[in-house]
């Protein structure tokens, strides 16, 4: 009895889940931040691992890789859901593994070297039964979560390494990484801020409330003034939904125009991304909701003979970008492929 | 003995042309001085008594110049004063005499080179208007008139020097100072913003005595934004000017030439006031100055401004209406069938070309950029729609997004600058770069009247700041700027217009042909030759 009841209350606990997340919608933004989503996610996992009815890893990673689906179904459009479930399947990949006793590197790493010795690929199947396993597992998570609550404090610790005085910083829209990070740098630091709008829905004028209340110098401009504007700006520090795999950005709309201006005018583009971000996923855009549009631009009374656009998000080539500042630390762009390879496991990237 | 006849004659013909170079020199500064006090003194519109006196040297040249008929009738207190500077210059004519053979003759070239030097910067100083007349016209000597050509006072405001100076101009003028409202952005401390909450109007008493009330209300027609875009503004401030013709009388004693350009002057700083005069409307006001000067004096009040009408109603419909059609002529040439045409905002040229296109039917899709503040891209779109063309509306943030579904890009021109750069609405350097990434070709459409002498290569040194509040947005019945200006570190940017260089144009099409962008200064060299 007490079996069914927990496991009632874990089912009624991931259908809540998918139903926040069915609304979230990425038309004003999520209702939470992605760091909040990727904690909510984890913590869920944790739940699922502690209470679910599993005997070997095999059957956990298939209970976790079926609720993965389903989130990810739910709201294709919030990425960090799928990755901390990619990065769960890979805690518990690394865990059984230990317990097996067998050396993780050489497991995980695919090299020519082992394609040539090892011969047939072995099975993996994960079938074996250990009696630690729980726990190690739920520990290895505990520290996913510690990693999690700090990424914003490690990458706001990296501020004063890349803001000097008197610069000219421009941002779009509104991330709540980069505002740590330039106020983190504002203690110390004198430099002024421009942010750009990003209409239609503004989320600018309230990045430019935050940094003003502690008084970074802020000016907020309009879209169509990035161009304009950019020739005095020092550095461009924007933030994320998505780091894909090739070093490229899934970002809020307007992103690669501003990259595109900053390319134009030599100006170094940073993004501020913690690691949870980071995706094997392919670019895929999406566009807002109907009533959405609607409520953006509600004075189109011809609205029904024309085509309206609303994108959400724009891809961002690797090679207009500078740097990714993460909480592990500064990348380049062409140093991301590796760092997904330490966090996936290869056949995790297709849940 | 020859050559001391020659020189003798010349001497008669033209008596104050110095033969010896320091006499030539001092005469020169004597008359740089005397025409740096007619600049100065045309500020402050003290009369044409001592303009007077400075056209004396140039009535007793030879006859063919057009500038002596119309200083006929004040010649009677001119010859007072002419024989000082040649009794001056008579006595060393005979010097020069028993030189060598080739002196005369180079004497006399240098002779023929300086009245022509003279003749040319006499005529340039008597362009109306012209307080940068030392660039405009060609001054073949250098150190005759070293003309310092003025910044305009709207890009000076930082200096507290010329502040004080527009103040006191426009109090001579009665008309009103309009007070700058808000944080201004430190970058942009040298211009001027002014709310849109605070016409200048209401601090005019009404019915206002010294302008003329069409004046008035085309004042807050552009403070408001009720009549913008520059063709729109320019036809608005013609037919304003039109209006103020008809009704002016000339007082007595006065000639219409010269007092109708100085009740011009307080019109032009009113409206300057109520909205930075725009590159199109100052060419405007240049032709129209230009043809009040040159009408003669004997011509009866209404004949001149029967003329003056008629000068003002060729000039739209030549620089405006028919440069429109040779420019839609040009344009619909590089429509094809299946394009997929990119509009950014609301331009009237672009529109008439894509309507009249649409006419001849063309099969092509538009699709209109829009930004905000101003959101004029939504007129382009009604305008658009009611014709039946069919058409997609997107924001400037999703560009990327639209692109590459583009096949061509029509954007208008506020103003094509001397170095080739386009300046248009804030947002079109944007389209053209994004563009460019793209391969898709980018076209500027603009008429010749709105090519403009200046130079610039950013959007900072010289712009218009709009009302900043414009910027505010309620989403959702919050405001997040609302109280933006209690807060000391934050500001709101709202500019109105940015420059595109010329390597993201591929082409410009005017009503003079299709040219590229760095053509622009020898379209300005052709009218200049012109008029």
């Amino acid at each position: 009895m007490p079996g069914a009841d927990k496991e009632t209350d874990l089912t009624e606990r991931i259908e809540a889940f998918l139903a926040d997340l069915k609304r979230g919608g990425s038309g004003t933004g999520p209702l939470r931040g992605s760091g909040e989503m990727a904690r909510e996610t984890t913590y869920l996992l944790r739940r699922i691992t502690a209470q679910a009815r599993w005997s070997s890893a095999g059957d956990l990673m298939e209970i976790i890789r079926n609720e993965g689906r389903r989130m990810t179904a739910a709201q294709p459009s919030e990425t960090t859901v799928g990755n901390m479930v990619r990065r769960v399947l890979k805690i518990i990949r690394e865990e059984y593994a230990r317990s097996r006793g067998s050396s993780e590197e050489t497991e995980q790493q695919e090299s020519l070297h082992k394609l040539l010795t090892a011969g047939e690929l072995s099975e993996e199947t994960f079938r074996e039964h250990f009696v630690h396993l729980k726990a190690n597992v739920i520990e290895a998570i505990n520290e996913l979560l510690t990693e999690l609550d700090g990424t914003t404090d490690n990458i706001a610790m990296q501020a004063l390494e890349h803001i000097h005085s008197n610069e000219v910083i421009m941002t779009v829209g509104r991330s709540r990484t980069v505002e740590a990070f330039l106020k983190d740098a504002a203690r110390k630091r004198k430099f002024h801020v421009i942010v750009a709008e990003c209409a239609p829905f503004c989320q600018g004028h309230e990045m430019a409330t935050g940094l003003s209340k502690v008084g970074i110098e802020t000016t907020v401009i309009a879209d169509a003034a990035i161009f304009a504007v950019m020739s005095r700006v020092n550095k461009v520090i924007i933030g994320t939904q998505t780091v894909l795999a090739n070093g490229g950005l899934r970002a809020v709309n307007g992103t690669h125009s501003v990259a595109l201006a900053a390319r134009h005018h030599s100006t170094p583009l940073i993004i501020c991304a913690p690691m949870f971000k980071l995706s094997p996923q392919v670019f895929t855009t999406c566009s807002l909701s109907l009533n959405d549009v609607n409520s953006c631009f509600p004075v189109l009374k011809i609205l029904s003979k024309v085509n309206v656009h609303c994108p959400v998000f724009d891809y961002v080539p690797p090679e207009l970008i500078t740097l990714f500042i993460s909480n592990i630390g500064g990348n380049a762009p062409s140093y991301i492929y590796r760092l997904m390879s330490e966090l996936y496991h290869p056949e995790d990237h297709k849940l | 003995m020859y050559h001391r006849y020659v020189v003798v004659a010349l001497s008669r013909r033209k008596p104050n042309e110095g033969k010896e170079l320091t006499k030539e020199e001092k005469q020169r500064l004597r008359k740089q001085k005397k025409h740096q006090k007619k600049q100065k003194e045309r500020k402050n519109e003290k009369g044409p008594s001592e303009t007077e006196k400075d056209k004396t040297p140039v009535s007793l040249l030879p006859p063919p110049q057009p500038v002596a008929t119309q200083k006929a009738p004040s010649a009677l207190p001119a010859p007072a004063s002419a024989p000082i500077p040649v009794p001056a210059s008579a006595p060393f004519h005979s010097s020069p005499a028993p030189s060598p053979a080739d002196k005369p003759a180079k004497s006399k070239a240098e002779l023929k080179a300086e009245r022509r030097a003279r003749q040319e910067t006499d005529r340039a100083a008597k362009q109306p208007g012209s307080s940068s007349s030392g660039i405009k016209t060609k001054v073949p000597l250098s150190e005759l008139n070293p003309v310092v050509k003025r910044l305009p006072e709207h890009v000076q405001v930082d200096d507290p020097a010329v502040v004080k100076r527009l103040a006191k101009k426009l109090e001579r003028q009665q008309i009103p100072l309009r007070s700058d409202y808000g944080y201004k952005v430190s970058l942009f401390s040298h211009l001027h913003q002014y709310s849109r909450k605070a016409p200048l109007t209401q601090l005019l008493s009404i019915p206002s005595t010294v302008i003329h009330p069409s004046i008035v209300r085309l004042g807050l027609q552009y403070s408001q934004g009720i009549v913008a875009g520059s063709n729109a503004r320019s036809v608005a401030l013609l037919h304003a000017f039109k209006q103020v013709i008809r009704d002016y009388t000339t007082p007595p004693n006065e000639e219409l030439s010269r007092d109708l350009v100085n009740k011009l002057k307080p019109y032009i700083s009113f409206l300057n006031q109520c909205r930075p005069l725009s590159a199109s409307m100052g060419n405007a006001i240049k032709y129209i100055k230009k043809e009040i000067s040159n009408i003669p004096s004997q011509c009866k009040e209404e004949e001149a401004k029967t003329k003056l009408l008629t000068c003002i109603d060729r000039y739209i419909e030549e620089k405006i209406v028919l440069a429109a059609k040779a420019i839609s002529k040009y344009a619909i040439e590089k429509i094809s069938d299946g394009d997929v045409i990119l509009v950014y905002g609301y331009s009237s040229l672009v529109n008439n070309i894509l309507c009249e296109a649409f006419e001849k039917s063309r099969k092509f899709r538009v699709i209109v950029v829009d930004s905000r503040p101003r959101l004029e891209g939504r007129e382009a779109l009604r305008r658009l729609v009611q014709r039946g063309i069919s058409c997609t509306y997107v924001l400037i943030s999703a560009l990327s997004y639209i692109l590459p579904e583009v096949s061509k890009v029509f954007l208008g021109a506020h103003a094509l600058l001397a170095n080739g750069y386009v300046m248009s609405r804030v947002g079109t350097s944007q389209i053209a770069l994004v563009a460019r990434t793209y391969n898709v070709p980018v076209l500027v459409c603009c008429e010749t009247y709105k090519f403009c002498e200046r130079v610039q290569t950013d959007s900072f040194v010289s712009n218009e700041l709009d009302d900043p509040d414009d910027l505010m947005v309620t989403r959702k019945g919050k405001t997040q700027l609302e109280n933006w200006q209690d807060v000391s570190s934050l500001g709101l940017l709202n500019l109105v217009y940015d420059v595109t260089p010329p390597d993201f144009v591929d082409l410009v099409i005017t009503d003079l042909g299709m040219i590229p962008c760095t053509s622009v200064p020898v379209v300005l060299r052709v009218k200049n030759l012109d008029q």
